[in-house]
């Protein structure tokens, strides 16, 4: 039984999606763009439910509303700075459905080839698309089940790690088993192995053993990776996430769930590429964890970091005419976005030019400080990338650096031997002067010494960032 | 503990020499160190420095010049020594003074044969570091703004401009040739005084920080590469003779107009060059006056007399005195005393009073001229780079052609990238092609196509809307949905336990997907 209709409404789902995603490009478009999305969301799951999908649907809907009732006081209750966590926790939704979806197409193979021609000529619905299959069908119909699942598994514990990873749960340190990449190598090959077993007719005990492999690759792999590496590993996941779903709709013949696949598993490649470049890292080093090689003693750093209170700051704003605010994951640590988002209101109103700076990697997610300022407020026309704002620094008289590290470190463009020698930072030490808000006298998160807080026109502005802040809105009105 | 050293000073023995190498406050901060201090009588008295001064700070008062070179460890003093005072010198004391190594060989054999260790000032290497011991340029600095003072005590008009009930003065018009520290140093003394100040230097790059002192910066008409002063750090070096006339035609031409000029040109260990000639000077209107801070090298203007202020027969002033911060002892006692200190600090790096002559340092090895016994002069070069970094080597200007040939060169270069990614990615698909079926084949292309629209509308996302970016894909991403809705139907209890809780999970990220989706879009405002 074909569902003519349904296939209209996939096509009109499909173009819905894609308008969605290329509204993005502009913060007014996008707010219809969502709505774009839900639209073809509805749709899609509308002409399911009443053409191929319309067994047991009353069970359907409940379960879908029980879900959309999490998903909506998730939605509700969660803070803007658990951005990070939030998507990698849906990303491991999505990525074991794909797991799920991918075991039953196969058992229900195994179910359609046990019957008779007669039973199978009367089946309906998905059960009908796969009786119609040859035997070499059906062979690539078991690769594509089988690398669906794989991806859904691997994607399902790495979100997990990377969920507790941000949330804190686990040491966002880079930890690895003994054996380190060679067990992952091991466990993709025994994979491998059990794919081809697999097609030779082995059972189902080969695919869930795969399953538990790539369950542990999913692990092991994102365990490795340190928590300043977050943005790359959650794009990445959110881009298996769009893979596996696209796998899936292969071994399931769907077109609309292979488009979307595609658009979601592209858009995630691109963004970890984005990042990438941010930190002028290859995909596969951030992948294999840690840094690159160092290729010989890092520079000495001369001079030492001079403290100053907040006095001392206020009274540098008061003089200064254009100020440069740099956020870094140190901001959202603290919650410190309302705060700055009141220091910028009180300059601004005094005639003063305030903007934001905004490194691709900053913070723990693609573009996670805009919406934190967006959160409290801040107009976004004023808060720039780095690529709009980097040549404005020598005429800026204050910089403040509020939480961030090492996109500020001028040990990238200074010392070819450091680690992050090459990568793309802001010049803030080109402003007049600069001041940095941070808890202690450590280094960041790679464990580089910055020479930024030796300059001499640096000023280290020591304590919580929260704290700091309300320090100084106290002194100025 | 080895008994704390002890740090002396004599007074100047040159005559008019009115400088003296410790004042009572750096004596203080010398105390700290760990020294003593000593001091000949009257030493300070030129300077505005009495004994009873000296004493308050603690420092002991020693009545003759033979005595306090015996009892000191360390002699600070001013000027070169003399023959006699080189011969108070053993192999025990360490001499800071001026010492004009580079034409002052006999004194180095002296203090060589003596086996005494000098530290000439002039010697301290032009680096960031040691700029607080720099003391060439704090004599230079107050030069130059004696320089000014002095042309205006020879100068019978105003500086700067008036419009009075008496009538209108102009401003009087001031050039400095030559920007080093005691030019700068003029061009803000001038301008601070209203005067329309220009200043001349072969280097083009300090254009800026004249400019930046109120002063306009003289240009040449000139095509040649100008030198850079970098590479001979931070110092001036010969000019090519087309140079010099088309800088000694610029100045013909201001000449006329000029009321004071103030020439600092100096290039390391040369006679000074003559940039200021007697047919400009003839130029000049009367009245008009010529410092030059050259004088003691031979003078930039011609006539002038070292030590001798003459006037010339159209009534031009030209003042050639060499013993400009002597004339302001008070302010170049304390800063040269300064250096000093300074230069003591870096020498006790335990504060204890013991001096820790480290030859590997930078500072003290360039300004070290007699070291145990050796000549130490010249220095090798200073492993640290002078003053400023070298200014990168700017991208050559292209041509029309050039840019046009390397856009081509370019657009080639894409082409066939994308010829090639095309080739292998047409034959990959034919691959494919010959061997899955044509079922399969439908959906493939719909896969890579989607994978070619995605990639083309996320190129075009805006950076700030990464996140909401990714919970939208993320909702969208549950679309897995339709598989688990397609099979909840069909089959046995485990398929529809399994699609059971599928749809429920991706019931949760559809909403929440969305819904979060669009608060965080909702925040997004617009200043």
């Amino acid at each position: 039984m074909e569902f003519g209709f349904t296939t209209a409404v996939y096509v009109v789902a499909a173009v819905l999606f894609i308008l969605s995603l290329g509204g993005l490009s502009g913060q007014e478009s996008a707010k219809r763009a969502v709505w774009y999305g839900i639209v073809g969301m509805g749709l899609a799951i509308a002409a399911t439910l009443i053409g191929p999908g319309s067994g047991l649907w009353l069970l359907s809907v409940i379960l879908l509303a029980a879900g959309g009732i999490i998903g909506y006081y998730v939605a509700q209750r969660v803070q803007m700075t658990e951005m990070p966590q939030l998507v990698a926790a849906m990303h491991s939704l999505v990525g074991l459905a794909a797991v799920f979806v991918g075991f039953n197409a196969y058992i229900e193979l195994g179910h359609v080839m046990a019957m008779g021609h007669e039973e199978r000529e009367a089946l309906e619905g998905f059960a009908a698309i796969l009786a119609h299959k040859s035997p070499i069908e059906q062979s690539i119909l078991r690769v594509e089940v089988f690398l669906g699942v794989f991806i859904g598994a691997v994607t399902f514990t790495g979100s997990v790690i990377a969920f507790l990873k941000l949330a804190g749960k686990v040491t966002s340190k880079a930890e690895k088993l003994p054996g380190g990449h060679a067990l992952n190598a091991g466990a993709a090959a025994l994979s491998v192995i059990l794919l081809i077993m697999f097609l030779n007719g082995a059972g189902i005990w080969t695919l869930i053993l795969m399953t538990l492999l790539a369950f542990f690759i999913g692990y092991h792999l994102i365990m490795g990776i340190g928590g300043a590496d977050m943005p790359v590993v959650v794009s990445m996941l959110n881009s298996y996430s769009g893979w596996a779903a696209a796998a899936i709709g292969f071994s399931l013949g769907n077109d609309l769930l292979i488009v979307v696949g595609a658009l979601v598993g592209s858009s995630g490649a691109i963004l970890s590429y984005i990042m990438c470049k941010a930190m002028n890292r290859s995909f596969i080093s951030v992948i294999l964890g840690g840094f690159g090689n160092t290729t010989g003693p890092a520079m000495e750093v001369e001079g030492e970091q001079i403290a100053i209170d907040a006095d001392g700051v206020v009274a540098a704003l008061e003089d200064a005419d254009s100020v440069i605010i740099v956020p870094g994951y140190g901001m959202a640590v603290a919650q410190a976005q309302q705060n700055v988002a009141e220091l910028t209101r009180r300059l601004r109103a005094k005639g003063k030019e305030v903007r934001f700076a905004i490194h691709p990697v900053a913070g723990r997610l693609p573009g996670h400080m805009n919406v934190l300022l967006a959160e409290a407020k801040v107009p976004y026309d004023i808060v720039m990338e780095m690529d709009e704002i980097n040549e404005d620094f020598p005429e800026t008289d204050v910089a403040i650096i509020i939480g961030s590290n090492d996109i500020v470190n001028p040990a990238a463009q200074e010392d070819p031997n450091s680690p992050i020698a090459g990568m793309p930072v802001l010049e803030v030490w080109k402003a007049k002067q600069v001041f940095v808000s941070k808890r202690g006298q450590g280094t960041g998160y790679s464990g580089i010494e910055n020479p930024l807080f030796y300059k001499e026109n640096t000023r280290m502005f020591y304590g919580d960032a929260k704290a700091s802040l309300d320090k100084l809105l106290t002194q100025i009105s | 503990m080895p008994e704390a050293l002890t740090i002396g000073t004599p007074k100047e023995t040159f005559p008019g020499e009115a400088r003296v190498a410790l004042t009572p406050e750096s004596a203080k901060q010398l105390q700290k160190l760990g020294y003593s201090c000593l001091v000949q009588s009257g030493a300070g008295a030129a300077a505005g420095f009495s004994d009873k001064a000296y004493q308050d700070a603690g420092v002991e008062i020693v009545k003759t010049a033979p005595s306090l070179w015996k009892k000191s460890d360390i002699v600070t003093k001013v000027r070169q020594p003399n023959e006699k005072e080189l011969g108070y010198l053993n192999k025990d004391k360490t001499l800071i003074s001026f010492f004009n190594p580079g034409g002052n060989e006999e004194g180095l054999e002296k203090a060589k044969a003596k086996g005494a260790n000098v530290i000439a000032m002039e010697m301290v290497p032009r680096i960031s570091r040691a700029q607080k011991m720099d003391a060439l340029s704090s004599m230079a600095n107050i030069a130059g703004y004696r320089a000014v003072i002095e042309a205006g005590n020879n100068f019978g008009r105003f500086f700067t401009g008036q419009i009075t009930a008496a009538g209108k003065v102009p401003p009087a018009k001031v050039l400095v040739v030559g920007a080093g520290v005691a030019g700068l140093a003029a061009v803000g003394t001038s301008t601070s005084l209203g005067a329309i100040t220009y200043a001349f230097d072969v280097r083009p790059e300090v254009a800026e920080q004249v400019e930046s002192m109120g002063a306009e910066f003289v240009y040449l008409d000139f095509e040649e590469e100008q030198q850079d002063g970098a590479s001979s750090g931070g110092y001036a070096s010969v000019s090519s003779p087309e140079f010099r006339e088309a800088q000694l035609a610029k100045f013909r031409e201001l000449a006329p107009e000029i009321d004071i000029v103030i020439t600092t040109a100096l290039i390391p260990n040369r006679p000074a060059p003559k940039l200021w000639l007697e047919d400009m000077i003839a130029a000049m209107k009367p009245g008009s006056v010529v410092v030059d801070l050259a004088a003691e090298r031979g003078g930039n203007a011609e006539g002038t007399v070292p030590d001798e202020k003459v006037v010339t027969d159209n009534g031009v002033t030209i003042i050639g005195y060499t013993d400009f911060p002597s004339r302001m002892a008070a302010q170049s006692s304390s800063l040269y005393s300064t250096n000093i200190r300074h230069m003591l600090t870096d020498l006790t790096p335990e504060k204890d009073g013991q001096v820790v002559h480290d030859m590997e340092d930078d500072v003290i090895r360039g300004a070290t001229v007699a070291f145990d016994g050796e000549i130490t002069f010249p220095p090798p070069p200073p492993k640290i780079q002078a003053i400023a970094a070298k200014p990168k080597d700017k991208p050559k200007e292209l041509t029309a052609e050039e840019k046009r040939a390397q856009e081509v060169a370019a657009f080639k270069e894409q082409t066939k990238k994308h010829v090639t990614l095309l080739g292998v990615g047409g034959l990959f698909m034919l691959l494919v092609g010959l061997i899955a079926p044509a079922s399969f084949m439908q959906h493939f292309i719909v896969f890579v196509l989607a994978v070619f629209v995605g990639f083309q509308v996320i190129w075009n996302v805006s950076h700030s809307l990464h996140t909401p970016l990714m919970a939208v894909t993320n909702a969208i991403s549950s679309i897995i949905i339709l598989g688990a809705l397609m099979q909840i139907g069909s089959g046995s209890y485990l398929v529809i336990v399994l699609a059971g809780v599928s749809v429920f999970m991706a019931g949760i990220n559809i909403f929440g997907g969305f819904l979060v989706t669009r608060r965080m879009l909702a925040m997004f405002q617009k200043s």
